[in-house]
């Protein structure tokens, strides 16, 4: 089985500054794996590599097995990856249930029908209603998305990234900003969410790293430095010395 | 349906709320009905025709500005071919004795703008914002200055002419009266204003709304963003035609001045004014600007002055337009503390067209030395004549807007007193805003 994604040698330059240096990763269908790393490491430019948001400017990223670099987000998506944004990046104007509505449309085959009326799709109400219920946000559906807390915000984010049903989903910083009871809540609706399904999730705060991750990846100035299981990155020398150790002080 | 949705889903709407809606639509038509026989003058029944066509083009342009978020300068193109296509149609069907009557001239010059907006709009809805506002304004200048070019087609400064009554008469029905023309327009008025209604209603109508909203998370939910702004730009196309073959009817001729920037500002204005965030908000406006352009060039002569100062005042003090105003009081009539506000409107009335109406004498006079100093004095606008010489009238007009203003600021804070008085009342029933 190959894996979920699989990133050979990617680079990525902005002019002359390498941002990613040299990145080969593996991430094995249906596994949890985190992205751990200093500020301006390149968490977020890999993620970008790999939704397509960026091209990669040498090496190829795999998704199943086929390449996908150099595709448009929108079709990399249809493909089955889903990522979030670490700054909440929704509909603002649109309420809860229009956001996630958005959401479903593509993966129930609507695509840019003009011909149907949107509220008579049962399909499209019942898997709009199902992750509605998920994030528990059931009380705040009308409420238009830029008026709800941040909490609420980054719940709604999450939901919009797994509505479509995506089966690979990538989470960037989903619990940033929040206090420590909501941390604990959006990391059991993370987990019960992508249930079955392949999580790729870059994070700062380390018990969510090893409460959530089965397998976990270093990133230092564009390069990775490990992969391996929680233990062994707790254990690795040149982690401890680059990140962790700075962590644990 | 499963347990979840049937909890979580908005409720779907009940026998009783649809018999409202369909009945709003029926209550439309009966309307559109009988207006002609109210105001049966033939001045009122060309203002009616006027109306209907400017709300097709209006409604037509908020596809693009209010549901998509693309701020066009250049959609009278489509209106203005659409027009064009529908005269030469109309030549063509009657030199040629063909069994096409003219209800059915509309739907060409829809095809017409469909086609053309399909195909200028792929390059220029590639991004939006800005670069959009821009092509969009280079295509419009271009149009039109080939429509004084290319004079076959466009029939230079003099446009192309035509007699809408020599095609096919359908139950004896010429099209020569304007109240045949009337009922004529406010049909595909009614059908337009439908047909652009569900529009909105359908995913491509929803994904429009998240395109203007967030065009780069669209992306990431499965659509191409240009997709969908070209194809919200090809129905804005389709229908701007419609509102130009039914001009180009009205009047029976069409010019370069169909295409060109001015007809382009001036459904930006009545769509604006009326207000883009409501499906009726380009309905108002362009009832307002139609009525008020007729009527202000009959009692000024500097009206196109006024109707800039109303724009610049909707923008900066009513972004939503006269339907976002009307709309903010809603939660206010739910939670009956309207009367906690409406007061306070009516003592700030007083000032407040005080103030006006010192500005407006201030400005005729200005006027009259600027444009015509060597004319009489004694002139007359909005129905009042007075003497623009006269000290006294200076005095007055500066007494009136400089009072008018000091008084009026106070009227207005209390206005606000009363609106956060009455929205707080609302918010702690429960009804938000």
């Amino acid at each position: 089985m190959s894996a979920a994604i699989e990133l050979c040698g990617v680079e990525k330059r902005f002019g002359d500054i390498a941002i990613i240096r040299h990145i080969d990763l593996s991430v094995a269908q249906g596994e949890r794996h985190a992205l751990i790393g200093p500020n301006g490491a390149g968490k977020s430019t890999t993620f970008n590599l790999i939704s397509g948001y960026m091209a990669p400017s040498s090496g190829s990223v795999l998704l199943r097995g086929e390449e996908i670099s150099g595709l448009p987000p929108y079709q990399i998506n249809r493909r089955g990856l889903s990522r979030s944004f670490q700054v909440t990046n929704v509909f603002a104007n649109m309420s809860v249930w229009e956001n996630l509505r958005c959401a479903v449309l593509w993966s129930t085959g609507q695509r840019y029908a003009f011909w149907k009326n949107i509220d008579k799709l049962p399909e499209v109400r019942e898997r709009t209603a199902q992750i509605l219920a998920d994030i528990n946000l059931l009380g705040r559906r009308d409420v238009p998305a830029g008026l709800l807390t941040y909490a609420e915000q980054r719940a709604l984010e999450i939901g919009v990234t797994v509505a479509g049903g995506a089966d690979i989903i990538l989470l960037d910083e989903p619990t940033a900003g929040m206090s420590h009871a909501e941390t604990e809540r959006a990391v059991e609706l993370i987990r019960r969410l992508t249930e079955g399904r392949t999580l790729l999730i870059v994070e700062h705060d380390m018990s969510v790293v090893f409460g959530l991750a089965d397998r976990i990846s270093v990133l230092v100035y564009g390069e990775i430095i490990a992969s391996g299981t929680p233990q062994e990155i707790r254990n690795n020398p040149k982690v401890r010395e680059a990140y962790l150790g700075e962590e644990a002080a | 349906m499963s347990e979840i949705a049937a909890n979580a889903a908005p409720p779907l709407p009940t026998s009783g709320e649809r018999l409202k809606f369909y009945g709003m639509w029926v209550a439309a038509a009966i309307v559109l009905v009988l207006l002609p026989k109210i105001f049966s003058s033939g001045g009122s029944l060309t203002t009616f025709s006027l109306i209907g066509i400017s709300i097709i083009f209006s409604l037509s342009y908020n596809i693009l500005l209010g549901q998509t978020g693309l701020l066009s300068f250049g959609h009278a193109v489509y209106y203005g071919l659409g027009g064009f296509l529908a005269i030469h149609a109309i030549n063509i069907f009657s030199a040629g004795k063909w069994p096409i009557p003219l209800p059915v001239i509309p739907l060409i010059g829809g095809l017409a703008g469909l086609a053309f907006a399909a195909l200028l709009g792929w390059v220029s809805t590639k991004r939006s914002g800005t670069a959009f506002a821009m092509i969009s304004l280079g295509v419009g200048e271009l149009i039109a200055s080939s429509a004084l070019i290319l004079r076959t087609f466009f029939g230079g400064e003099a446009g192309v002419s035509t007699n809408r009554t020599k095609l096919l008469k359908l139950f004896g029905w010429s099209f020569g009266p304007q109240i045949q023309i009337y009922y004529l327009v406010a049909a595909w008025t009614l059908i337009a204003m439908i047909a652009m209604y569900a529009l909105t209603r359908t995913p491509l109508g929803r994904m429009c709304n998240a395109a203007r909203d967030n065009p780069e998370r669209v992306q990431f939910v499965g659509y191409n963003p240009h997709v969908v702004r070209y194809l919200a730009f090809c129905f804005a196309g389709l229908f701007a035609g419609i509102a130009g073959a039914l001009a180009a009817i009205n009047f029976e001729i069409a010019n370069s001045a169909y295409l060109g920037a001015e007809q382009s500002g001036t459904v930006l204005f009545a769509t604006y004014i009326g207000g883009i965030g409501f499906f009726i908000g380009p309905i108002v406006g362009a009832i307002f600007v139609t009525m008020l352009s007729l009527g202000l060039s009959d009692l000024t002569q500097v009206w196109q002055l006024y109707f800039g100062l109303i724009f610049i005042a909707v923008v900066m003090f009513a972004p939503g337009g006269i339907t976002g105003l009307l709309m903010m009081h809603r939660p206010l009539v739910k939670a009956g503390t309207l009367m906690r506000v409406l007061p306070s409107y009516l003592i700030a009335l007083v000032p407040t067209v005080a103030m006006i109406a010192g500005f407006i004498l201030s400005v005729e006079t200005i006027v009259h030395y600027t444009v015509n100093p060597s004319d009489d004095p004694h002139i007359r606008a909005f129905g009042v004549s007075f003497d623009a010489a006269s000290p006294i009238i200076w005095a007055t007009a500066g007494v009136l807007l400089i009072g008018g203003f000091l008084v009026a600021r106070m009227t207005w804070t209390r206005i606000g007193q009363a609106w956060d008085d009455a929205t707080g009342t609302a918010r702690d029933k429960g009804i938000a805003a």
